[in-house]
């Protein structure tokens, strides 16, 4: 103890003065978070709005159908969790993988434990367990397919197909009941920030293509798109958007609000996945495409067979930092668009009658801060752990 | 004897001739895009018809019919002198955000390295707390929890040691009293002849080998000289005081202006950490084991060794940061600060053309991020290492 001390707190005196002045910090915020969240928090404010909060006005009814499309979501991150494990990685004792598991997701399940505990209800506590029932499920599925020879026969990216189609398909299902106007709160943020996920993934990587590419105008259409819409600020690109996008489409079609910032979340995240996946394609060695050459490949086959796919993989750190970013940026369109989303409820619920002039806003941005702040985290942890074990930049 | 090859005479169908591909290729790309655009403009065309809006800039000589807080800005001037005013409060806020942030990630950033185990977990925590927030968020606290809610009315301001005031009004600060001509060419003056000091110390450094201390000399004699000339000017220090329910004296910063500064400086400070420590961790390691072999203080291994080769590879990630506080601070329009965004908003609410508007916001911001590139470009290509 002693010589851990001195070596890391007690160095010199000045070191010395450094630890006292962070002790005091330190110890200062903690304390105050312990009397906020234990002591003078006032926290009915949250719990009386948490559905407002996770779904906005999502219809009583189909609960029920949402709750099975994050059931099969939730399945889904199960079975493919494991969808890349080597077999024969080194067996583990029960007690070390749950240690991992809650240094992986601990924050997750201690936010959804929080959650279920302001919900206060019987109905919170049973979809809290059938989600993880849900993982469950989808964790010994995929075990099992570790272990029998049939199963392990299919390849990875068949099975993380196939088992994707229940969630998706039962997610347009609810889309289809429940008109996308009535979504709201957390659930809307998720939903804007996956949808444009997956539409600006394609783009951004046509247009880094596109700036690598050795035909002048192509390359000269794709850098100006992209430093265009890397100048502008994306607040006032939603607020254009707000304001022009009917401007720009056929007088028969009237955009609502969540229409308006999937557009520019996509449009203005391609720009900057683009740059990301450029620097992937800039990283790869001239060899490559030139061993693909030597073989006859075509422009396209050795671009989609060789440079891209490394490409992709040398970058994924980046890539998730960026969609972790664009997540962070759906409260913009609360702020811009009037978007139902869950910041905008975080400040409109102390106005309600019953806690106008209380001053609650400490307590609700506290729970939306919380929501945002595990999931960025995670993700960010989960990217470092997915980069050490694809082993970029090793060897 | 082998077969000749049939190069000489053959020829390559025209179809399968690469130039000639290359050459389809970019007039069809061409002609999506036109194709796109024109539908576009078309649609604009046929919308603008039926809706009737005017699509030229001349709502920008019609009377603004709104005050800007903080300014003597008048009802009756026209818009262009709002975006004007606006375009100098983005500009203020993004030049003393930059410097704020620089000056506290920079701080962060090495103490995430510090070989002290608290101070090290501290700073690591700020980052992560910060860095994982929505900044609209931060942006939200500061201007409804903190400075609408925490801080007291002014009535019961704050004073800390009498020199500041702090209330919901806003927090007023010590500074000059005097015209803003005379301050700016006293500090320019000052700074000249610091400079001079600088180069001095230098020259003196390199004729006798004792240490140059070039930078705290210049920076003693930059602030020594503002003070002297300002006092010999007849001119002082004012001190903000309440004056029944306002604050007198002193320079009253606004509190949406606060709130906006703090939130931007906060989130790209917890980014700027993140760069500076992979910066200094990207120095190669032979650098500072020479500067211990030289038995160099560790602060002086840190400034003089450490820190400026850093700062030459942190250049380009930094420029981005400066760029993102500078388009970031757009988001002062969600807690009215009367920037550039804020002024386009409320002359839109006031019947101005929306897409007009817009679109010159737009381009303003388009301008300063090319001239940021550029001066960030600049410092890079001298800071760069010269190679063979």
């Amino acid at each position: 103890m002693r010589p851990w001390l001195k070596q890391n707190l007690f160095r010199s005196y000045l070191d010395g003065v450094l630890t006292v002045v962070s002790a005091a910090i330190a110890i200062w915020i903690v304390v105050q978070i312990f009397t906020f969240v234990f002591i003078t928090g006032r926290w009915e404010i949250v719990q009386v709005n948490i559905k407002l909060l996770l779904i906005g006005r999502f219809p009583e009814e189909h609960i029920g159908l949402l709750l099975a499309s994050v059931m099969a979501i939730a399945f889904w991150i199960g079975v493919t969790g494991g969808a890349f494990v080597k077999p024969g990685a080194p067996k583990r004792s029960v007690l070390e993988i749950a240690r991992e598991l809650f240094q992986r997701f601990g924050l997750i399940a201690l936010l959804g434990i929080a959650i279920v505990y302001l919900a206060g209800t019987g109905e919170a506590l049973v979809a809290g367990l059938q989600i993880v029932v849900a993982i469950v499920a989808g964790r010994l599925l995929s075990a099992l397919r570790t272990r029998v020879k049939l199963l392990s026969a299919i390849p990875s990216l068949l099975w993380i197909f196939v088992w994707g189609l229940a969630p998706t398909s039962l997610i347009w299902y609810t889309l289809s009941v429940s008109t996308l106007e009535t979504w709201g709160g957390f659930l809307i943020n998720f939903y804007i920030a996956v949808l444009s996920i997956v539409l600006c993934f394609p783009l951004g990587v046509l247009l880094a293509l596109g700036r690598r590419s050795s035909l002048p105008v192509i390359r000269l259409l794709a850098t100006t798109y992209i430093e265009i819409v890397r100048g502008a600020p994306l607040f006032v690109l939603l607020l254009l958007a707000g304001v022009a996008l009917e401007f720009f489409i056929p007088p028969e079609i009237t955009p609502d609000v969540i229409f308006r910032s999937v557009t520019v979340f996509t449009l203005f995240t391609a720009a900057y996945l683009a740059e990301i996946i450029r620097g992937g394609l800039q990283s790869i060695p001239k060899g490559q495409t030139e061993a693909g050459k030597a073989i006859g490949l075509s422009t396209v086959r050795i671009i989609g067979l060789i440079t891209l796919p490394q490409a992709l993989r040398n970058v994924i750190p980046a890539q998730i930092g960026q969609f972790i970013s664009l997540f962070k940026d759906t409260t913009l369109a609360g702020a811009a668009l009037s978007m139902f989303e869950i910041l905008s409820i975080g400040k409109a619920i102390t106005k309600q009658d019953d806690f106008l002039g209380q001053g609650l806003i400490y307590e609700s941005l506290a729970f939306v801060g919380l929501m945002f702040w595990v999931g960025s985290f995670v993700m960010s942890r989960e990217s470092q752990r997915l980069e050490k074990k694809l082993g970029v930049g090793i060897r | 004897m082998t077969k000749p090859l049939p190069s000489a005479s053959y020829k390559i169908p025209i179809w399968r001739n690469i130039k000639f591909l290359r050459i389809v290729f970019q007039v069809s790309v061409i002609f999506v895009v036109f194709l796109i655009l024109n539908w576009l403009w078309g649609n604009y065309q046929i919308n603008v018809a039926r809706s009737s809006i005017p699509t030229d800039l001349r709502f920008l000589d019609n009377p603004a019919n709104f005050t800007i807080p903080g300014s003597d800005f008048d009802q009756s001037q026209p818009v262009r002198s709002a975006f004007v005013e606006g375009f100098f409060n983005t500009l203020r806020v993004a030049f003393i955000g930059i410097l704020l942030a620089t000056l506290l990630g920079t701080l962060v950033g090495i103490a995430r390295l510090s070989k002290n185990y608290l101070l090290n977990k501290l700073a690591a925590a700020y980052v992560e707390v910060i860095r994982n927030l929505p900044l609209l968020l931060l942006l939200t606290f500061m201007n409804l929890a903190v400075v609408l809610q925490t801080f007291p009315r002014i009535e019961e301001a704050w004073k800390p040691l009498d020199v500041m005031v702090i209330s919901n009004r806003g927090i007023a600060i010590p500074w000059f009293v005097g015209s803003g001509t005379n301050l700016a060419a006293v500090i320019f003056l000052a700074g000249v002849i610091a400079y001079l000091v600088k180069k001095l110390r230098q020259k003196h450094s390199d004729r006798t080998g004792k240490p140059a201390r070039d930078i705290l000399y210049s920076v003693v004699t930059f602030f020594t000289l503002i003070a002297v000339a300002w006092f010999l000017l007849g001119y002082g220090l004012e001190f903000p005081f309440v004056d029944d329910r306002a604050t007198s004296g002193g320079l009253r910063l606004d509190p949406s202006f606060f709130a906006l500064l703090v939130a931007l400086v906060l989130y790209t400070s917890s980014q700027i950490a993140e760069i500076v420590r992979g910066s200094i961790l990207a120095v190669h390691k032979g650098q500072g084991e020479a500067a211990d072999a030289l038995a160099l203080s560790a602060s002086q291994k840190m400034r003089i060794v450490i820190l400026p080769q850093a700062f030459r590879i942190a250049m380009p990630a930094l420029g981005n940061q400066y760029l993102n506080l500078i388009k970031n601070s757009s988001l002062g329009a969600s807690i009215s600060y009367f920037e550039l965004t804020q002024v386009a908003q409320i002359t839109v609410g006031n019947g101005s053309p929306a897409v007009p508007a817009f679109t010159l916001t737009l381009l303003v911001y388009l301008s300063i991020s090319f001239f940021t590139s550029l001066v960030v470009n600049y410092f890079n290509r001298k800071l760069e290492l010269v190679e063979r």
